[in-house]
């Protein structure tokens, strides 16, 4: 079904092989301490998960799209969403723009590295008065010879600390709205550039940073594509991180779903396991049944989108119904559990908290209705 | 995206369907709806134009189409505005005829099946009982073999054409002591002598003539028994899984048929001087309602599929027919809310959709039975073990090992002296490493290298044995890794090297090699 072959699934083993053994052993730790250890992406590099679907020429593997949904559902499943959210963010979100816009040299000097693990990336979008509504940033890049002074502020950005560049939205042009946004390649350790990591409900092992760009000079040569070019890249890529979301999200769920089942095998009540009760089994079956609907709606747009269709409306429906499930099913699996459910010793309560990120970041759950009304309306007329 | 599915065949097979609804049905819709009847003389129609009998052999008059034609079927007659309408023929040819086809004698197919088929006859499957529905083991209708002949006695209710119909597809109990080994399936005229119907008034469906069925000393001919006796029960859940499909491919229709119809109203209708559809809330509502919709509706084509594929999809079918419905409910509850005072009214049809949707979740099994069938697959069967199955993994058949082996028997020629190099290089590195713990064979197309590092050293034989993992790739390709000229993990992704086994393992062989 799908579309998988023997090659998805002999990479799905390499890869799942790989975390259960040096990944989801370690999670606790990441999250106790708020950060993930430098040393994790070079194994992941080498397993090719940062270059899956990108040109060999820049030691990308060229490989189908089907290949970067293996890699999402795999390290959705290993309960952490801020492991997640980190190892998502530098190839989906950061890395595609420099593959896809960017010039040879960005994708020398950002691209390759970045598929070897070698420097890790971000994509700061946000500030802290603008989300979804791009066209609003403040963000400014004055243009003085060769190089761009940038000032402003970003926030909510993951990898944002700990990185080694980020992929910033900023106004070329001031006046022209969403026409006048363009973006750079920022190295982290760039002077007047400041990162503040915040603090946050979730997703604890990842480094969401607030940034300061104070005078901050960017170079001419490391802007991504056309100048003033910015909304459509970024209005581009939103389909696939939404896609990506909703993928996300299902895989979490299956993980979530599978540990409350085994739970409900072992824990006994009034003498018998508690998943002999008919409401908890009823409950189990509306679950697993919205899980296949939104695993077979994900599958179709994700066949869609590897044929080269973008669905904007379609990706933000399954976004907006993936994460909201995502929610239902961590209450609901959560609730299972009873007292050990809020309990830390039981990594369902991480995963309650971590999945309520789902239907705020990418664009809230009202954001992708507005999309969806705004097209589903328009188009009935 | 319904492309993935449909072809320009199809398309045209709808357009064609389209106008004739458009033709024969939708201009007197609201007149079968208040009559509570659909005249026997439109049968005939549709039998006429095949679609009656879309994926019947031909032989009795059907049109051997696939499957995807009756989806088609089940959309558009899903958008007359008439429930009672669309279960009509919906039971004719998905719920009564199967059993004709697949279980009914050459004598039966003649008899019956090509007269449902050309739209003569109205066929019914008569399961459920005053006492007894989705409990099929438990009915009590008794057929009693007397000679040539069955007698039957006993009741059925809640059967769709029931009362106008011809042909009753009924499940009796032929041993009664017997339990679910005791059911059997018996083609009952509606005419014979002791039968009675009686027509039941309900909420909606009303185009439909939903009847109680009475069966008092009712003499039926042996060989109008379907397949064998006593095995009724399993050729009802062999036949359950279309029902409930159909019902699913019904539902989600329906619900866009409703949003559509809704959508035109607020675009018209003004308040606070713009139309309605300009409200944020009411937007966001239809948002929603289209997402809910589009997923339902990828699910239940994925569902279609495993069908026409030949699939027993009993929790797929299940999940289908449980989502569909219970959406079905939410959006003709939702959109009925949008027309404000008028969707209370007859004039607007959204009164009708909402009331219609309702037995969605109650016939062919409530949603309670649904969660039972899920929620016994699902937990029962752990079909979710604590390490869970590859999400859309498809169960290997030992087709790559055969492929592997017929590619490297090309090969084998001349590669002795390559076999004997690789030797001496693994050797050499496997030397100059800590063990590695596991024992590994390298698989070079019918020549083997096995490593046992499960000592504290590693040792290499040319040992043909059983390892905790075997990697298969070809001399060449091997050579290639050596000398660097090939990534391992590249060479694995592109499927040069194939791994059997603890993948772990083969994960140390590149790190050996590396």
């Amino acid at each position: 079904m799908h579309g998988f072959d023997e090659q998805h699934t002999l990479f799905r083993q390499a890869l799942r092989d790989h975390l259960d053994r040096h990944v989801i052993p370690q999670v606790d730790e990441w999250e106790e301490r708020g950060e993930l250890p430098r040393d994790l992406w070079k194994p992941l590099a080498e397993l090719g998960c940062f270059g899956l679907t990108f040109p060999g020429e820049w030691g990308g593997m060229a490989l189908d799209f089907w290949h970067q949904i293996v890699f999402i559902e795999e390290v959705s499943r290993c309960w952490s969403g801020g492991f997640a959210a980190a190892v998502i963010a530098h190839p989906v979100l950061a890395l595609t723009h420099l593959a896809e816009s960017g010039s040879d040299y960005l994708k020398e000097a950002y691209l390759r590295p970045g598929i070897a693990g070698e420097k890790i990336g971000g994509l700061a979008i946000t500030e802290p008065h603008a989300g979804s509504d791009v066209a609003s940033l403040r963000t400014t890049a004055v243009r003085q010879g060769d190089h761009y002074l940038l000032n402003g502020s970003k926030t909510f950005i993951t990898n944002g600390v700990h990185s080694d560049f980020l992929v910033v939205a900023a106004k070329t042009d001031p006046e022209a709205g969403a026409g006048g946004i363009s973006l750079l390649v920022v190295e982290r350790e760039s002077p007047g550039l400041s990162a503040t990591k915040l603090r946050k409900l979730g997703w604890h092992a990842s480094d969401t940073g607030e940034l300061a760009f104070d005078d901050v000079k960017v170079p001419v040569k490391n802007r991504i594509g056309e100048e003033n070019a910015g909304f459509y890249y970024i209005m581009q890529r939103f389909a696939l991180e939404r896609l990506v979301m909703a993928v996300s999200a299902v895989a979490a769920c299956d993980q979530a779903l599978a540990y409350t089942l085994q739970y409900m095998g072992e824990r006994e009540a009034f003498g018998r396991p508690i998943r002999k009760f008919q409401v908890l089994r009823h409950r189990i079956a509306q679950l697993s049944a919205e899980l296949e609907r939104l695993r077979a709606f994900n599958y179709q747009l994700c066949r869609a989108y590897d044929e080269g269709h973008y669905q904007v409306t379609e990706c933000a429906m399954a976004k907006l119904l993936a994460t909201e499930l995502s929610d239902k099913l961590a209450t609901e699996c959560l609730q299972c559990f009873g007292g050990y459910g809020y309990m830390e010793e039981y990594r369902i309560a991480r995963f309650f908290r971590d999945s309520r990120l789902g239907p705020i970041g990418g664009g809230t759950s009202e954001i992708m209705r507005e999309i969806i009304g705004k097209n589903v309306i328009e188009h009935s007329k | 995206m319904t492309s993935y599915y449909f072809n320009e065949e199809h398309e045209t097979f709808r357009e064609s369907l389209r106008a004739f609804l458009d033709r024969e049905v939708l201009p007197h819709i609201d007149e079968w709806e208040e009559q509570g009847r659909i005249p026997k003389d439109l049968w005939p129609k549709f039998g006429e134009m095949g679609y009656l009998g879309l994926n019947y052999p031909e032989k009795y008059g059907g049109m051997e189409a696939d499957f995807w034609y009756s989806v088609v079927f089940l959309e558009e007659i899903a958008k007359c505005y008439s429930g009672g309408f669309t279960i009509t023929p919906s039971v004719q040819q998905y719920m009564a005829s199967p059993y004709l086809l697949k279980h009914g004698s050459e004598a039966i197919k003649q008899k019956y099946l090509t007269k449902a088929i050309s739209g003569e006859y109205l066929c019914s499957i008569a399961i459920t009982e005053p006492g007894a529905g989705s409990d099929v083991a438990n009915i009590q209708t008794r057929a009693e073999r007397r000679g040539d002949h069955y007698v039957v006695n006993g009741a059925k209710t809640f059967i769709t054409n029931g009362v106008y119909g011809d042909v009753l597809v009924t499940v009796v109990k032929t041993d009664p002591e017997a339990g679910i080994n005791g059911i059997s399936l018996l083609v009952i005229d509606r005419r014979a002598e002791g039968v009675s119907a009686r027509k039941l008034k309900k909420l909606g469906w009303h185009a439909s003539d939903t009847a109680e069925i009475n069966f008092d000393e009712v003499k039926v001919p042996a060989e109008n028994l379907l397949g064998e006796e006593g095995q009724g029960f399993f050729y009802l859940m062999g036949g359950l899984q279309l029902e409930r499909l159909a019902g699913a491919i019904s539902a989600v229709a329906a619900c866009e048929h409703a949003l559509a119809y809704a959508l035109q109203y607020m675009s018209e209708r003004e308040a606070f001087g713009r139309p309605i559809n300009k409200f944020q809330v009411l937007r966001h509502r239809v948002a929603q309602m289209a997402a809910e919709i589009e997923s339902t509706r990828a699910f239940v084509y994925h569902c279609c599929r495993l069908h026409a594929d030949g699939q027993y999809a009993v929790k797929e079918c299940s999940m289908a027919k449980l989502l569909a419905t219970e959406l079905s409910d939410k959006v003709t509850y939702q959109c009925l809310q949008f027309f404000g005072g008028y969707g209370y009214m007859e004039e607007y049809k959204i009164a009708r959709m909402f009331r219609d949707s309702r037995i969605g979740t109650i016939g062919g099994g409530t949603s309670e039975i649904m969660r039972e069938i899920i929620a016994k697959m699902i937990i029962d069967d752990k079909a979710y073990s604590s390490a869970g199955p590859l999400p859309g993994t498809r169960p290997t058949n030992g087709k790559a090992n055969g492929q592997a082996k017929s590619s490297t028997s090309q090969t084998k020629n001349g590669n002795i002296q390559s076999v004997e190099t690789i030797f001496q290089a693994i050797q050499e590195r496997a030397n100059n490493s800590s063990a590695l713990g596991h024992t590994l064979k390298v698989d070079l197309g019918g020549e083997q290298i096995y490593l046992d590092g499960t000592g504290s050293e590693n040792t290499v034989s040319r040992e043909d044995k059983d390892a905790d993992c075997t990697v298969s790739v070809s001399p060449e390709d091997f050579e290639s890794i050596l000398s660097g000229d090939l990534n391992p993990m590249n060479a694995f992704m592109s499927g040069k090297i194939k791994v059997q086994g603890d993948m772990g393992v083969a994960m140390k062989l590149q790190g050996l090699l590396g």
